[in-house]
């Protein structure tokens, strides 16, 4: 699903230039549920960016479902991002003038789905996250799990090939923690590829492979034994 | 623009940010309120004036003589002009191909007017029976003295309405009383109404008789000419200036006078400063445009500045849509469409409120120099347009810059 190639990244910082990533290969193959760990200023966040299209690399190859990702512009990664990628961010960000049901709708309203599809269509993923209920609540009236699950709602919506999750559980308390990786591994569990970016032992250990990064480079990558989340969820 | 996603997707957004789309529609709606006003108002001066102007026929000449000022071919400065019966007369026969209507005028000074025991105080001049059409004015009962009174020195009279009111309330009619001018009876054979009330005091008799009965000889004090009516305005200029310098120079050559000379022979026209003035309204409306260009200027900055705040404010927003698939076009699309969509409602809503504001009160709009102050619907229409079109460039460039900024840096911006 993803492969990697010898990816490198530097930021400039005035006259000094700044080595992030430093050669990653890596591969992830479809339906795998992946944990990137690493300290502050690792470089996961910079690959996760750049997995989302959200930033490019400096030189290296990066392959995405057979498509090679290369000589983005703005509107191209804007295409690849709608069919391909679905996000979820420590800060929700949700629209905040937007109920919950027409923010899942607006990842399909870039997709040109119609109106009424549309609705239906996020209703049903707002079910799926158990929040049917909430629908017409505006995020300011929703807790932080249930943004989270709205969050989900609506990167899953748009029926992406990978769910990309920067510190899905940062925000949130331990129990809603849970909670929302419950929902994620149900997700990977309908055959869903999720990559998720954490510095928490515990969330990270729910995943089902570890990827651990140092100073731009991978030191480490195992398969693990999932722990369920579900047993911590009452 | 006639996508109809779109089209929800923005009413969505406008009726979730009621008070933003409020401040915005209000600065366009009053930019546009206050420059139609102003418009109006420019508009209602120029009418105005032209009202003024109409209450004289436009094309009269007035001629009156003075003191001379320069020496001339052996004369001092100083000497007295006086004109004459011949002198209108020549100047008439001179210049009958242009000219419409003709009168001389005789003061008769040093009278006492009575109607019955009453003592009257108006003034009573002698003037020729086309005086009438000189001063555009109009009989409201009887007639004015014609060529016959003239010629037979017809003791008749005819009177200003404001003396009619004034002094023959009483009776039904004036016309058919006498007065007593010096003594003298004259018979009253009609009321005149001017345009001017002050001229309405005055009481007129044939100027033939003025000059006989009250030891006038052949002396006038002025000349009046008007003009046939010219094609249009500039020609009737050109006319009436051509006319006045060659009455002038005859009127000089015929007393003597230098044509340096600046105060023995004095030409009035009334075009001359009916253009004058005309210029003057040119210049106010100029000005009145000026003020509502800038109007609308500020209007557009009002305009973008808010765009920039809007955009500002959405930052996040769109870095959200950005990362869940929205192209920077789409991007930009969105925000101008909303804009135009806001401008042009709000644009067109202060149209309404001004224009309905001009139709119900500038009609009763009574004030010197301003009449019925009105704006042509097409340039205000035109300003809403350039308005709108002018708001939608300065809304592009922030719409354009926040499209294109990062999507990282704009999910990161609080």
């Amino acid at each position: 699903m993803i492969e990697i190639k010898d990816l490198h990244k530097s930021y400039k910082m005035g006259s000094n230039s700044l080595h992030v990533l430093k050669g990653i290969n890596f591969t992830c193959e479809d339906g795998e549920l992946v944990a990137i760990m690493g300290s502050s200023g690792s470089g996961k966040s910079t690959l996760l960016n750049i997995l989302g299209m959200l930033d490019g690399a400096d030189s290296g190859e990066y392959i995405l479902d057979g498509v090679p990702i290369k000589d983005l512009n703005e509107t191209k990664a804007a295409q690849y991002r709608n069919k391909f990628l679905g996000f979820v961010f420590q800060s929700f960000n949700l629209i905040n003038y937007k109920n919950a049901l027409e923010n899942v709708a607006l990842p399909l309203y870039y997709q040109r789905v119609g109106r009424k599809e549309r609705q239906e269509k996020a209703l049903n993923y707002l079910e799926r996250v158990g929040l049917k209920e909430w629908a017409t609540h505006l995020p300011s009236e929703l807790s932080g799990g249930q943004k989270q699950r709205v969050a989900i709602a609506r990167a899953m919506a748009a029926e992406p090939k990978v769910l990309l999750a920067d510190e899905p559980t940062g925000a949130l308390d331990s129990k809603t923690s849970y909670e929302v990786m419950d929902l994620i591994q149900k997700i990977n569990d309908e055959g869903n590829t999720i990559l998720v970016v954490t510095h928490e032992e515990d969330i990270a250990h729910m995943c089902k492979r570890i990827v651990h990064l140092r100073d731009g480079v991978i030191v480490e990558d195992k398969k693990i034994e999932q722990v369920r989340a579900e047993s911590y969820v009452q | 623009m006639f996508d109809i996603e779109r089209w929800q997707e923005i009413f969505d957004t406008i009726r979730k940010n009621k008070l933003r789309t409020f401040l915005t529609g209000l600065s366009v709606a009053s930019g546009i309120f206050i420059l139609v006003i102003l418009l109006g108002f420019g508009q209602g001066m120029r009418n105005g004036i032209q009202k003024e102007f109409e209450q004289d026929a436009t094309t009269s000449i007035e001629v009156w003589a003075g003191v001379t000022s320069v020496g001339y071919k052996g004369l001092n400065p100083g000497r007295r002009i006086q004109f004459t019966n011949e002198n209108y007369e020549s100047s008439s026969a001179l210049f009958n191909n242009s000219i419409e209507f003709e009168s001389s005028r005789f003061f008769v000074r040093n009278t006492t007017v009575n109607y019955g025991k009453e003592s009257l105080v108006y003034s009573v001049q002698g003037v020729s029976n086309h005086y009438q059409f000189i001063e555009n004015a109009g009989m409201i009962e009887g007639r004015f003295f014609n060529l016959k009174d003239e010629k037979e020195t017809a003791k008749v009279a005819v009177i200003g309405k404001k003396i009619r009111t004034d002094v023959f309330k009483d009776v039904d009619t004036p016309v058919g009383e006498y007065i007593q001018i010096s003594g003298i009876p004259f018979k009253i054979i009609g009321v005149l109404k001017d345009n001017q009330e002050r001229e309405e005091e005055r009481i007129y008799i044939p100027i033939t008789t003025a000059q006989k009965v009250f030891n006038g000889n052949n002396k006038i004090n002025n000349m009046f000419f008007t003009l046939p009516p010219s094609e249009n305005f500039d020609e009737a200029v050109a006319q009436s200036i051509n006319f006045k310098n060659n009455l002038l120079g005859h009127l000089q050559q015929l007393h003597t006078v230098s044509p340096d000379d600046t105060s023995g022979v004095n030409v009035w026209s009334a075009m001359e400063e009916a253009k004058r003035y005309y210029t003057l309204t040119d210049n106010i409306k100029l000005f009145f445009w000026f003020v509502g260009v800038c109007t609308i200027i500020a209007g557009v900055v009002g305009v973008s500045n808010i765009m920039l705040i809007v955009v500002k404010e959405r930052t996040r927003e769109i870095g959200i849509r950005k990362a869940l698939g929205a192209k920077p076009w789409s991007i930009v699309g969105m925000i101008l469409h909303e804009a135009i969509f806001v401008t042009a409602i709000s644009g067109f809503t202060g149209l309404i409120f001004s224009m309905a504001l001009l139709e119900i009160v500038g009609p009763h709009i009574e004030i010197d120099y301003v009449t019925n102050p009105s704006v042509n619907f097409t340039v205000a229409f035109t300003t809403v347009i350039v308005l709108v079109i002018a708001g939608t460039i300065a809304g592009f460039f922030p719409a354009w810059r926040a499209a294109s900024v990062h999507t990282i840096e704009a999910l990161r911006d609080e």
